[in-house]
């Protein structure tokens, strides 16, 4: 801030909109007040046409029936307000129900699974015994940069038998495991989104493990605490908020799951077209050219998603006060 | 900040750590760390060995041993040629929606982070508060409406359908209205204005050179998360040559079931994919620590 010094005036107006009685105050004045909306005019044109507009757009066409004349439609389109028909249209949908069902099974097994495997790895770099942290914090962090897709192609390699050298492994203790069967193929697909998002949410718990004041820990060791203790008395409790966090945006992710489905369906036949609700919506869409009922679908799982955030929120607010 | 009163905390007292190593629990703690390496690093390990086989050696032989016959150029020069070259305008394309999106879209989040931070106006609540909320809408959830709004707009596949939603980050605006508020010191900016500087002029030297921590790691983000995308590029595009490179490769996986060369391709294409974001991940990574601090703390 040294380079500062030069240009502080005697007593620095800190409110900008203060009004000058000058002509040239007054036009200045009048900038300061047209700055933020100029500064701000490229994100909220882009917002418009990328969030809301859209948005309103799904809302009105998850309302709106689309009826075509003539056997191809070739006599003309008309659109009319159909209430909730869409909603009831995808709610009767079995496959769609059956789909985030199978999600909020996915989520209650695969969510729990991961924060607590990067909450561990999380706290054994932060301990005192951990070698080479450095190195571990890159190798479980390099997943992440690996896009869903790639990293769905290259574990769809280790699943297919005859290609990977996992089978020769588990056999060699006698076991024969299927990764792409219909009952394991959903939790093969847990095990990719594990592998890629695991080192991401270490990472946010590690920040916040970092900003635990060092006389916190001098205190446990006065006192005698040992790791495990300092663990759960101290570390626990003080990064929750990071806890919350990575559980909320992976509660959301769970819900969107598309990529890994839809990349693995091309070596698994046990995935069908409606295997999660994202992949349900865009064969609604583009499968079936039914717009309006995919627009019902997408409404469908964001108001999901949104409910189950909320009343995770919720749960975890009890629980503190 | 109190980056000051957080030194001791960062890094445990040197003498305590060295006593510490000669425990046994040191001996377990790294064991565990080792296996989970094994695990995240073991699947990469696989297709660094697979892209130097050729198809036949694919299937005949261990996929965590080399084989004697290597053919890693070959395989690599044919994932390179393969259709005119195909695999590097993916790449390119690849890079042009997440390096460009991303550097857009950071300059944009900031200007509007700065403004929020650092005017008071009439609605500034009520914009934050919709934008906010842009934050937790999925993005799969806005894919599909965007399409068909863009492709009554006639731009649905043209690079213009990925390009322009990759130009919005809610969450980069909302960091970087963090990191203003904290550090953008309101007395610079007055006596910038003294000195007769446009307030726009003000935002490009003075807030932008303060916000340069904050927008490392918007880029950072935006650059992961354009570049990751899957769900947008596959419901816009239709040409394969306005492809990105996560649709182009899962494109030849596709194709595996008829042609097994397809194999080659497709593991070559992955190692060529994961090698540059693989050493951007290692090499930034202490600028993803710094700014997601920022982001969950307050």
């Amino acid at each position: 801030m040294s380079a500062t010094s030069q240009h502080t005036h005697p007593t620095p107006r800190v409110v900008p909109a203060a009004p000058r009685p000058t002509r040239t105050g007054r036009r200045r004045s009048g900038a300061v007040a047209r700055a933020p909306w100029l500064l701000l005019t490229p994100f909220l044109a882009l917002f418009a046409l990328t969030f809301i507009l859209p948005i309103i757009v799904a809302v009105i066409s998850s309302f709106t029936k689309v009826t075509r004349r003539g056997l191809f439609g070739e006599a003309g389109i008309t659109s009319s307000f159909a209430g909730f028909s869409n909603y009831a249209q995808a709610l009767a949908d079995g496959n769609f129900i059956a789909s985030i069902g199978r999600m909020l099974l996915f989520g209650v097994v695969q969510v729990p699974v991961m924060i607590v495997l990067c909450t561990i790895l999380a706290l054994l770099l932060e301990s005192a015994s951990a070698r080479w942290p450095g190195f571990f914090r890159a190798a479980f962090f390099l997943p992440y940069g690996v896009p869903g897709v790639i990293a769905t192609i290259l574990w769809s390699f280790l699943y297919v038998p005859g290609l990977s050298p996992l089978y020769s492994f588990a056999s060699v203790f006698g076991l024969s495991p299927d990764f792409l069967g219909p009952n394991t193929v959903l939790w093969s697909i847990a095990n990719i989104v594990t592998w890629s998002y695991t080192g991401y949410n270490m990472l946010i718990i590690i920040a916040q493990l970092k900003a635990i004041p060092g006389e916190v820990y001098e205190a446990a060791k006065v006192d005698g605490a040992s790791p495990v203790r300092v663990a759960f008395s101290i570390q626990l409790p003080l990064i929750r908020p990071a806890l919350v966090l990575t559980t909320i945006f992976s509660i959301i992710g769970t819900l969107q799951l598309f990529a890994e489905p839809q990349v693995l369906q091309s070596v698994s036949p046990a995935i069908d077209s409606q295997y999660t609700p994202n992949l349900s919506a865009y064969t609604t869409a583009f499968a079936y050219n039914d717009y309006n009922v995919a627009a019902a679908q997408a409404v469908l799982i964001a108001l999901v998603a949104f409910i189950l955030s909320f009343a995770f929120l919720a749960v975890t607010n009890r629980k503190s006060s | 900040m109190t980056t000051t009163a957080n030194k001791p905390s960062t890094r445990r007292p040197a003498k305590l750590a060295a006593a510490d190593r000669k425990k046994p629990s040191t001996i377990v703690v790294t064991g565990v760390l080792v296996v989970a390496a094994l695990y995240f690093l073991a699947p990469v390990y696989w297709v660094v060995v697979a892209s130097t086989k050729s198809t036949a050696d694919l299937f005949a032989t261990n996929g965590f041993a080399f084989a004697s016959n290597f053919r890693l150029w070959e395989n690599l020069s044919q994932v390179l040629s393969y259709d005119g070259g195909i695999f590097v305008r993916w790449f390119g394309n690849s890079l042009l929606y997440a390096g460009v999106g991303a550097l857009l879209a950071t300059y944009i989040a900031a200007a509007g982070g700065y403004a929020l931070a650092k005017y008071k106006f009439k609605g500034s609540n009520l914009v934050f508060g919709i934008i906010l909320g842009g934050v937790l809408v999925p993005g799969t959830a806005t894919a599909l409406p965007l399409f068909l709004l863009f492709s009554q707009m006639g731009l649905a596949n043209t690079y213009w359908s990925v390009l322009l939603p990759s130009l919005v980050s809610p969450f980069g605006l909302f960091l970087c209205r963090i990191y203003a508020q904290a550090t953008v010191d309101p007395a610079l900016l007055e006596a910038a204005r003294l000195d007769g500087a446009g307030e726009i002029r003000i935002f490009h030297t003075v807030g932008l050179r303060m916000l340069t921590p904050a927008l490392v790691t918007v880029f950072l983000f935006q650059l992961v998360g354009v570049w990751n995308n899957y769900f947008l590029p596959l419901v816009m595009l239709s040409d394969t040559r306005l492809y990105p490179i996560t649709l182009g490769l899962n494109n030849w996986l596709s194709q595996v079931n008829r042609l097994p060369e397809f194999y080659q391709l497709t593991t070559g294409g992955v190692l060529l994919s994961i090698i540059p974001l693989a050493i951007a991940m290692v090499v930034l990574q202490r600028y993803w620590r710094g700014g997601l601090t920022e982001g969950s703390l307050k």
